[in-house]
């Protein structure tokens, strides 16, 4: 039997149910977990015991009394440092907010809440989520738990480092261009982002407005499904969040949805660039579903190629204009050599913000400005419309499409640090979903021959989350990577 | 040479609603600084604007009042500055595709003197927007402060065409746009609160010339005597650089009211680049047709419609309908006192003259006078009064007393009549008494009179007014007296 620690929501919650645990003991279990493995992984910026055992305490006594809520009554789950909660700290791991605390819950956070979730610590990410293996953060390097000279991925690495690790039961991250699904993979977790508007932003610090969404890290595919279930929904604070469309039951649906399925395979995401391990495992991964009796639908996705420059000019325009506010005036840092109002902008944004914070800057800057608006914003605003163009046509041909989530398995700290564009392709796969805004799923497929993670992503139509974790799950089920742990 | 001067006006109005453009925030003037703001107003980090559809419903209102045509989906862009006012460094705003398009304003330039009619034109909008409002900075000794209570406060900015040639005109035209929108309830544009701003573009060409000079932009101009000094002083500025043979520079200027002049903010060079693109918080908003249809139809009348219909169809004079028609409350009471007695020219009478005296008599300390609605007048009061006057129940001049006294107490005339026995004297035994001694104790005046000076009655109906406390019919006593006295002949 695996350590507490380990285990998933639906077992836990089951236990709960059954008097055989309480939430404080797995609470304290986490809490102990990490005081235990997290100097090596290095996964939270900042942790708060006494809070979460005082929710654990109310979600025992709540249960007590009769009261408990639901499988997430009670389990702690671990969050992104870009995501609001009401009296702790959101750095978004940068230095331009290093004594900011928010005064509010993100609407995910209330929701998780409202389901008696114990919000457990703030985790470690690329600063404001700027980054493809967590280096960017401005505090510290997370290590993948399966082999910590390895990056753990990023944007959201320390979310998907402490599931590896056993320091959270869940955590939620954020994925602009694919900042969950690919420190999943490379942790061998769960990691879903759902179609665009599905959670509301409210209480996440924005990246990019159209790209960012919420999004949750799981051991297994019901638990992804039990996290989307008490998050998504209409919010009246998000006027692009919108009310689900079809099937939202999703954990219950999964015990249906058997298959088979017809699946789109991109021819152009098995190309150059690809590492052969990876690819042969994906392979692997599609004949398994083939020998089920699915479909295989060879598929085209012509665009797909153009998804990261598209992606490097909306998300940093829109991200130029989204970070303006960190100005040293309210609440961000403030240069104590600031003399006026112009040094004070210049010199506290210079200070607080890292490289590739001000790289994306400048570049977001640069595309927006008179005479060349047109030439680039305007112009990739279009190309993502053939983007999703390209997506609604292979829908046509197949229920859920599956790839790689990253190109390669994770690498060593520092391999690609001075390479950006080199950090920019591993989010080649997973970027143009985004564009798209449909949801995606990354799920364990195995392991490389070195024992690092490989991720198999399941793209699902617009508000079609019900049939991906249905596909999902099913190789799950056909598979035990689940159930694999790293040795810490 | 001779010079003619193109003017356009770009005129921030703060749209009135209970909560902010994009937040729940209220907004009042006059709070203690930094009170009236939330998350979403300081920009905190994770917030998100939601639409306040009042603000979107007035400024359609607004269009409708003034013209335009309202499109049929509008958007929001970001336009990116860093500035210490702007909460998020960047204003959300409708550069591409604003609320209200084209539109005009029918003006009325000054008269000859004040009881005078000017004349009408129509100035040519090219369109109005929306945006938010940032806040407030104070240039203390050594330090600025920031107050963000104006954060966020929905402010309608008004764009006119290059239409305008005088100082004159363009005060004209803001006297007469403050009308139309506080007659739709839209803003109170008091600029002394900052509710109505107006920038001025001004470019000079020469007379019988069609293309348009270089022009430059004044800022900061709080009242409408800035605004006529600081356009009159631009004028004669760009003259004399043209007259040297000099070229007007593309540039933004700032009014120093203290000085009475201007000093150049920035050059066209300087121009910031605003980097303007789509907002991706906010969706775009599709008007529907049959609301605006519907606020169509609340609009108000138009004051100088309203100016108009007064003076051909109820033959009042324009001394009278420009003091009617420029207070939307005014109107509608003088309108509503029509229903109870129909005599527009009585009834203006009261309102123009001594209603709005009484008003202004009863204000504190002199500041402003007290609105209509302050008093304890009703419509009904001032028809009434008007009614038994026509009745011939009492004199004009007893009239005015029941008016003070009405106005004092809130009763109405018939009543305050009946309690101190005001009714007029119709009893011809008793004045005809009265004109007998009255002719009988003035000799002087009676040969006066004869002598063809009517004027000299007046002495005579003096001490018959007197002795009846001026209840004696005054048509009654001046038939009475002419006829005594004839007859004494």
């Amino acid at each position: 039997m695996s350590s507490i620690f380990y285990k998933t929501i639906a077992e836990l919650s089951a236990m709960l149910a059954a008097g055989e645990t309480t939430s404080v003991e797995i609470t304290q279990a986490v809490i102990d977990r990490t005081a235990a493995v997290d100097d090596k992984v290095k996964a939270f910026l900042s942790t708060d015991a006494d809070d979460a055992l005082a929710q654990a305490k109310a979600s025992d006594e709540r249960r007590a009394a009769g009261k408990a809520i639901g499988p997430l009554d009670g389990i702690p789950v671990g969050i992104k440092d870009t995501l609001a909660v009401k009296d702790q700290p959101l750095r978004c791991a940068s230095k331009m907010l290093e004594n900011y605390v928010s005064p509010f819950d993100a609407t995910c956070i209330v929701k998780l809440r409202e389901a008696g979730a114990v919000i457990w610590g703030r985790l470690n990410m690329d600063e404001f989520a700027m980054g493809s293996s967590t280096e960017n953060s401005a505090y510290q390097t997370t290590g993948n738990p399966w082999n910590l000279e390895t990056i753990p991925g990023g944007s959201s690495g320390g979310s998907a480092a402490a599931m590896a690790a056993g320091e959270a039961i869940a955590t939620l991250g954020t994925d602009t261009g694919g900042s969950i699904r690919q420190p999943a993979a490379l942790c061998g977790v769960v990691g879903m982002k759902p179609t665009y508007g599905l959670i509301s932003r409210y209480g996440l610090v924005a990246f990019a407005s159209s790209l960012d969404q919420v999004g949750p890290f799981a051991r297994t595919v019901e638990d992804a499904a039990l996290l989307m279930e008490a998050m998504l929904g209409k919010d009246p604070l998000d006027s692009t969040s919108i009310a689900p469309q079809g099937e939202t039951n999703y954990a219950e649906a999964l015990k249906e949805k058997k298959g088979p399925w017809r699946l789109g395979v991109p021819r152009e995401f098995f190309g150059e660039g690809i590492d052969p391990e990876v690819k042969a495992n994906i392979e692997q991964a599609i004949d398994w579903y083939k020998r089920q009796g699915c479909e295989i639908v060879d598929i085209s996705l012509p665009h797909s190629e153009l998804a990261v420059p598209v992606y490097y000019i909306v998300a940093t325009a829109e991200a130029s204009s989204n970070l303006a506010r960190f100005d040293g005036v309210r609440y961000s840092h403030r240069s104590e050599e600031a003399k006026d109002a112009l040094t004070l902008f210049t010199k506290s944004r210079g200070e607080g913000f890292g490289d590739e914070v001000k790289r994306r800057i400048i570049l977001g800057t640069y595309v927006l400005s008179s005479g060349y608006y047109d030439a680039y914003y305007l112009r990739a605003q279009k190309v993502r419309r053939l983007i999703l163009g390209d997506f609604e046509n292979a829908f046509e041909q197949c229920d859920a499409i599956l790839t790689p989530t990253s190109p390669t398995p994770a690498f060593k700290q520092g391999e690609r640090s001075d390479d950006p564009l080199a950090m920019y392709l591993s989010d080649i796969y997973t970027i143009s979903v985004n564009l798209a805004g449909l949801p995606a799923i990354s799920i364990p497929s195995g392991f490389t021959e070195s024992g690092l993670p490989i991720g198999l992503q399941v793209i699902g139509k617009a508000f079609g989350e019900a049939e991906m974790f249905a596909v999902a799950n099913a190789f799950e089920q056909g598979h035990n990577y689940a159930q694999q742990t790293p040795t810490l | 040479m001779e010079y003619e001067a193109v003017i356009g006006l770009e005129i921030h109005v703060q749209v009135k609603t209970r909560t902010k453009m994009f937040t729940a925030a209220p907004y009042e003037y006059g709070a203690p600084p930094n009170t009236l703001t939330d998350a979403v107003v300081l920009g905190l980090p994770g917030t998100l604007p939601v639409l306040n559809h009042t603000a979107i419903e007035k400024c359609a209102k607004l269009g409708l009042m003034l013209g335009c045509e309202i499109a049929e989906v509008c958007k929001w862009d970001r336009k990116n500055y860093f500035y210490p006012d702007s909460p998020k460094n960047y204003q959300l705003t409708q550069n591409e595709e604003p609320l209200c398009i084209g539109g005009k304003v029918e003006i009325e330039l000054p008269g000859p003197s004040r009881n005078v009619e000017g004349e009408h034109r129509w100035v040519q909008l090219n369109r109005i927007h929306l945006e938010e409002d940032p806040g407030k900075l104070t240039h203390e000794a050594f330090e600025t402060v920031i107050d963000f209570n104006r954060a966020g406060v929905p402010l309608a900015e008004i764009v006119t065409e290059p239409d305008m040639s005088s100082s004159t005109e363009a005060v004209a035209f803001l006297n007469c746009l403050r009308n139309m929108i506080i007659y739709a309830g839209i803003s109170d544009c008091d600029m002394e609160k900052g509710q109505m701003r107006c920038d001025a573009n001004v470019s000079l060409r020469p007379v019988g010339s069609e293309k348009l000079g270089t022009r430059t932009e004044m800022k900061n101009l709080n009242s409408i005597s800035n605004v006529k000094a600081a356009i009159e002083y631009e004028i004669e500025r760009q003259a004399e650089i043209l007259d040297d043979g000099g070229k007007i520079i593309q540039e933004t200027r700032r009014w120093d009211v203290d000085t009475a002049s201007s000093f150049s903010l920035r050059s066209k060079e300087e121009a910031h680049d605003y980097r303007y693109f789509p907002d991706p918080d906010l969706m775009p908003v599709q008007m529907d047709r049959a609301r605006v249809a519907e606020l169509e139809a609340e609009l108000p009348e138009r004051p100088l419609d309203k100016q108009r219909r007064y003076q051909t169809d109820l033959d009042l004079p324009f001394t009278i309908t420009s003091v009617l028609c420029v207070n939307r409350e005014l109107s509608e009471f003088f309108e509503e006192a029509l229903k109870t007695h129909n005599a527009p020219k009585q009834i203006a009478n009261y309102i123009t003259n001594d209603l709005l005296r009484e008003l202004s008599e009863a204000s504190e300390h002199g500041e402003s006078a007290l609105s209509v609605g302050e008093c304890k007048l009703t419509p009904e009061h001032i028809g009434t009064l008007a009614k038994i006057i026509d009745e011939g129940v009492i004199s004009k001049q007893i009239g005015k007393e029941v008016f003070t006294e009405m106005f004092k107490t809130g009763d109405m005339p018939d009543a305050i009549v009946e309690k101190k026995g005001l009714k007029q004297s119709n009893d011809t035994s008793e004045i005809e008494a009265l004109c007998r001694e009255a002719i009988a104790g003035n000799a002087k005046a009676v040969g006066q009179y004869k002598d063809g000076n009517e004027k000299a009655l007046n002495a005579l109906k003096g001490p018959v007014m007197k002795a009846t406390k001026g209840k004696a019919n005054p048509g009654m006593l001046d038939q009475l007296l002419k006829k005594l006295i004839d007859e004494g002949e």
